[in-house]
């Protein structure tokens, strides 16, 4: 395999691409229509192959250095917990290195996301899981803040 | 309406504020939190209640604060995110808030898979950012994540931590602003044993602008002896504690290295005092709340405010009166 999630630069550049390419498409990208189901297969095969995608149905690979944070085991979306040990462990699994250790080094060689690892993340909307992020994503309820934060 | 923080109004005096942690106990006598908190309110601004710390059950940290504030002390009320999920969070922050906590520390958690109860659920539905967010909402919108309206809003000074010791050393200050944008006022640090990393977090700190924006207060603690240390280095996820530091406790007999341990910790607290942005210190002392008393007095950190006779004789009614009721 040609280690692709070592690529970060190259996996943004394919995002912001399928961006465009899917854009003149949006009318048809219809919560729970029949193109979702599409849409879940690839991207469960895709992301699935890629990032070990969990299917959370909120992509934020792009805030976190092309790295998936629900790889986590708190599930971190915000950066980092403090219980990284001095070589880069996972506290839970310490046989893992920490995501958030990947996801920061590479974020440092994205040229156009790089810099939105240091924004804070929604929390996860739970219903979402096992949906289209894609399709999530052009709709604007992916990574919608909560109604009560006032934002 | 509702009476302030003390730990607020200590910090934005520009006092160096002290805080120390209260280890709850395995018991469901309220004596045992009073006998606790009457050696660490002598000392310190605030008291933390800790949330299930390490994965380990104890009393927990709502149920704590109920008793402390009952007795007039100032709790800081650790409120993780292992546990429960936003529906139970909010809850108990508006109960919290309603019992008269004005210190609300807010924390991802420790994995349940390092504690006593390994096969539980973990929960994880917010994160200490999101759930600083919900927190300041719940003050400053009057609202529920859902949005609903609350009819009295509470009133907290928020807290969060930071780990300046452990990898990515360049992306914990921006994880630190992403707490403060937040809504942290406060920041408890890990136990902090390498000084010289603290320097350079510090110095990121303030690079970012964040020190203006937000109270430090560094973690420290006494290490009991050598193997003390090394244990805890091991096993504690997230404690840093450099060769040199156990290098010295070993440099001296296994009798005396408790007072060792707790020379260090003194000579911690005087280095940190220093550093530019540290507003103060976070005691932690794993079931020796005697000796954090210890501490703060050999750091010259003495007086503190005090909470006064009141507070005082409050604690001996009710102490009398859980003794009448049992």
């Amino acid at each position: 395999m040609l280690r692709l999630h070592n690529r970060p630069r190259l996996l943004e550049g394919a995002y912001r691409r399928s961006r465009r390419i899917l854009r003149p498409f949006r009318r048809w990208m219809v919560p729970g229509s029949k193109v979702e189901i599409v849409f879940v297969a690839v991207e469960r095969m895709l992301k699935g192959f890629i990032f070990d995608c969990r299917m959370c149905g909120q992509c934020v690979l792009h805030s976190a250095g092309m790295t998936c944070p629900m790889n986590c085991p708190k599930e971190m979306r915000n950066g980092p917990c403090g219980g990284v040990g001095a070589d880069g462990s996972c506290e839970i699994v310490p046989d893992m290195e920490c995501e958030w250790l990947r996801a920061w080094e590479r974020s440092r060689e994205m040229r156009f996301y790089g810099d939105e690892i240091l924004h804070a993340q929604a929390p996860l909307n739970h219903r979402l899981q096992g949906s289209s992020a894609w399709i999530n994503d052009f709709v604007g309820v992916a990574g919608k803040t909560p109604d009560g934060w006032g934002e | 309406m509702m009476a302030t923080s003390r730990l607020e109004r200590v910090l934005k005096s520009g006092r160096f504020a002290v805080t120390a942690e209260l280890n709850p106990p395995d018991s469901a006598d309220p004596e045992s939190v009073y006998e606790r908190a009457i050696v660490l309110a002598e000392v310190c601004d605030g008291i933390n209640a800790t949330d299930a710390s390490g994965a380990h059950v104890h009393m927990s940290s709502v149920g704590v604060c109920a008793l402390l504030t009952r007795a007039g002390y100032e709790p800081v009320m650790q409120v993780s995110c292992r546990d429960r999920n936003r529906i139970a969070v909010q809850g108990d922050l508006l109960g919290a808030a309603a019992m008269g906590v004005r210190n609300v520390l807010c924390l991802t958690g420790d994995g349940v898979q390092t504690g006593d109860h390994p096969d539980a659920k973990p929960v994880f539905d917010l994160d200490s950012v999101t759930l600083l967010k919900t927190a300041r909402s719940m003050c400053e919108q009057s609202c529920f994540m859902s949005g609903r309206e609350l009819d009295v809003p509470p009133r907290f000074f928020l807290g969060a931590a930071a780990n300046p010791f452990v990898p990515p050393f360049d992306f914990r200050p921006h994880r630190l602003a992403k707490k403060v944008r937040s809504g942290a006022d406060f920041i408890q640090t890990q136990y902090c044993f390498d000084v010289p990393c603290l320097q350079q977090f510090m110095q990121a700190v303030r690079d970012l602008g964040l020190a203006e924006k937000v109270f430090i207060l560094v973690g420290v603690g006494p290490i009991r002896s050598a193997r003390a240390g090394e244990w805890m280095r091991t096993n504690v996820p997230g404690v840093h504690i450099p060769d040199a530091v156990i290098a010295r406790l070993k440099g001296v007999p296994a009798d005396r290295q408790a007072a060792e341990g707790k020379r260090l910790c003194v000579d911690i607290i005087q280095q940190v005092r220093e550093i530019p942005g540290v507003s103060g210190v976070h005691v932690m002392a794993y079931r020796q709340e005697e000796l954090v008393a210890e501490i703060i007095q050999e750091s010259g950190l003495l007086p503190r405010g005090g909470r006064g006779r009141k507070g005082r004789e409050q604690t001996r009614r009710m102490a009398a009166t859980s003794l009448h009721t049992r």
